[in-house]
């Protein structure tokens, strides 16, 4: 592992000066990821700043109802909170659908959504990956693509070589949620504090694969903010997996379903970000939400989807597979008349 | 580059100086020789390394030992401290609950912090009622002990191990 300085400021203000000082510094939290990357050297940092202990590991309300998630709570510690399991059952059940008890309980709010793809390419350093090393090219295209994404993806084979290339997922169960909830990012860099809705954190590759969100050196997660829904929202997490326990996802349906008969659809495991279906949603706006509807609105979104082949049989089984999934998720939240 | 940390293992303080690289795992077996804990992956896929970290069961090669100064760990070895075996590690030697028995410490820890978490109420995976309190089921035992592999496979006695351990309370 390459030699790197530890820093353990003395508050969060300090911890973005740190950074932003040293081009090559990182933040550290419950380093279930990172430390992962330092010892495969897909990090290589000069500085790591610690600080899991800096932000609040409290879950707080907010005056509109709304609920505050801290940056240093643990993933179990949320999945576990009374009112996330009663009010956003889909963000417990997310959470409670990644990983272990063990790295649970490391895991937290802010690092969660900034893990990064689990693509092998991605890990393995000996091999071409424009996320890793920019410029490099891309292995997964022709590759092991069971786990690439299907959507937001310019081609069915793209370039390999060119820079741009990444048909990466984002790994991230919590952040499927997140984003059909239209969480709210709350964020601290050297201009000050900023927020980001949820659903404009993540970016997909565009002409740099290797940057994975929107945020820049130096700004840092200090909590989650989930919105107020409507009395009577019913929400779910379903994720579709080669075990059936501490895998990631293959697909994902993260829905929420207001009185009124609103659907909010996010999906894992298809997309370099978790994918909010908003073709969908547009195609249900005003629509009684049926069984016929729910199928005609995920079509729609899943038009634009591009298997990806591969030495395995490539990953066009997930198109037809979000759809099932979608199905069944929604069909569970259906008032009992219409399902 | 080095830096001074302190950690309480298995109720004894420790005063070292590690490098900033040096995993909690490694700092326990290699630093203090405490080798309860195991390597197995070290990458955090397979559980052998668990511990109680500050009270919470925790995989010790994902965490750096400087980020953890002044941390409260247990190992296995520390859950028998006069050599009086914990219920779990008892239930485990009822249930014939290993066989090469790397991965035991891992699971043994693992299983303390699972009945710990069951006493708290937290729901896990397999729970259908996320508001109620989760019942310590042969599915809920198996989804929370996940995260510790056995390459001998006595899952089949580890699950009913874990359960006993925790009727047993």
């Amino acid at each position: 592992m390459k030699p790197f300085a530890y820093a353990r400021p003395g508050d969060v203000v300090e911890a973005v000066r740190d950074v932003v000082a040293e081009p090559n510094a990182v933040f550290l939290a419950g380093g279930t990821n990172l430390v992962d990357h330092l010892r495969l050297g897909v990090a290589r940092p000069d500085l790591v700043v610690d600080v899991r202990t800096l932000t609040s590991r409290e879950v707080t309300g907010l005056p509109d109802g709304g609920l505050r998630l801290g940056a240093a709570t643990t993933n179990s510690q949320v999945a576990a909170d009374p009112r996330v399991r009663e009010r956003y059952p889909v963000l417990a059940q997310a959470l409670l659908a990644g990983a272990t008890g063990q790295l649970r309980n490391m895991a937290t709010t802010g690092g969660n959504p900034l893990q990064r793809t689990r693509c092998v390419y991605f890990s393995d350093v000996t091999t071409p990956c424009n996320k890793r090393e920019p410029g490099s090219g891309c292995s997964a295209v022709g590759g092991y693509t069971r786990y690439h994404a299907v959507l937001g993806t310019p081609a069915a084979l793209p370039d390999p070589h060119a820079p741009e290339t990444c048909i990466a997922t984002h790994p991230s169960d919590m952040a499927v949620a997140l984003a059909a909830l239209d969480a709210q990012v709350q964020v601290l860099g050297p201009d000050g504090e900023r927020t980001i809705p949820f659903t404009e954190l993540h970016r997909l590759p565009g002409d740099d694969p290797s940057r994975d969100t929107v945020l820049q050196h130096g700004e840092l997660i200090t909590a989650i903010d989930l919105p107020v829904l409507p009395a009577g929202t019913r929400s779910a997490y379903r994720k579709v997996r080669d075990r059936a326990s501490y895998a990631f996802a293959l697909v994902s349906v993260a829905a929420v379903v207001t009185p009124d008969g609103e659907l909010r659809l996010a999906l894992g495991g298809v997309a370099h970000k978790p994918w909010r279906a908003t073709r969908a949603e547009e195609v249900l706006r005003g629509q009684q939400l049926t069984e016929d509807a729910v199928r005609a609105a995920i079509t729609a979104e899943l038009a634009a989807a591009q298997p990806q082949p591969g030495i395995d049989s490539g990953n066009g089984f997930k198109i037809p597979l979000v759809a099932r999934t979608v199905l069944a998720t929604v069909r569970g939240l259906l008032p009992e008349e219409q399902s | 580059m080095d830096a001074e940390i302190t950690l309480r293992v298995d109720g004894e303080a420790h005063r070292l100086t590690v490098d900033t690289r040096t995993s909690l795992l490694d700092a326990l077996r290699e630093r203090l020789g405490n080798t309860s804990p195991k390597k197995g992956c070290d990458h955090g896929q397979c559980g052998a390394c668990t511990v109680l970290l500050d009270g919470d069961r925790a995989l010790t090669c994902l965490a750096l030992a400087v980020a953890h100064d002044g941390a409260e760990i247990t190992t296995a070895d520390g859950l028998a401290p006069a050599g009086e075996l914990h219920p779990v590690q008892q239930a485990f030697l009822d249930s014939d609950a290993f066989q090469c028995g790397y991965c035991t410490p891992g699971q043994v820890c693992s299983a303390v912090g699972v009945l710990e978490e069951f006493e708290r109420g937290w729901p896990s995976h397999v729970t259908e009622d996320l508001t109620g309190r989760p019942e310590m089921s042969h599915d809920e035992v198996a989804e929370r002990m996940s995260g510790n592999l056995c390459r001998c496979a006595a899952y089949v006695n580890i699950t009913p191990a874990v359960q006993q351990a925790g009727g047993a309370r």
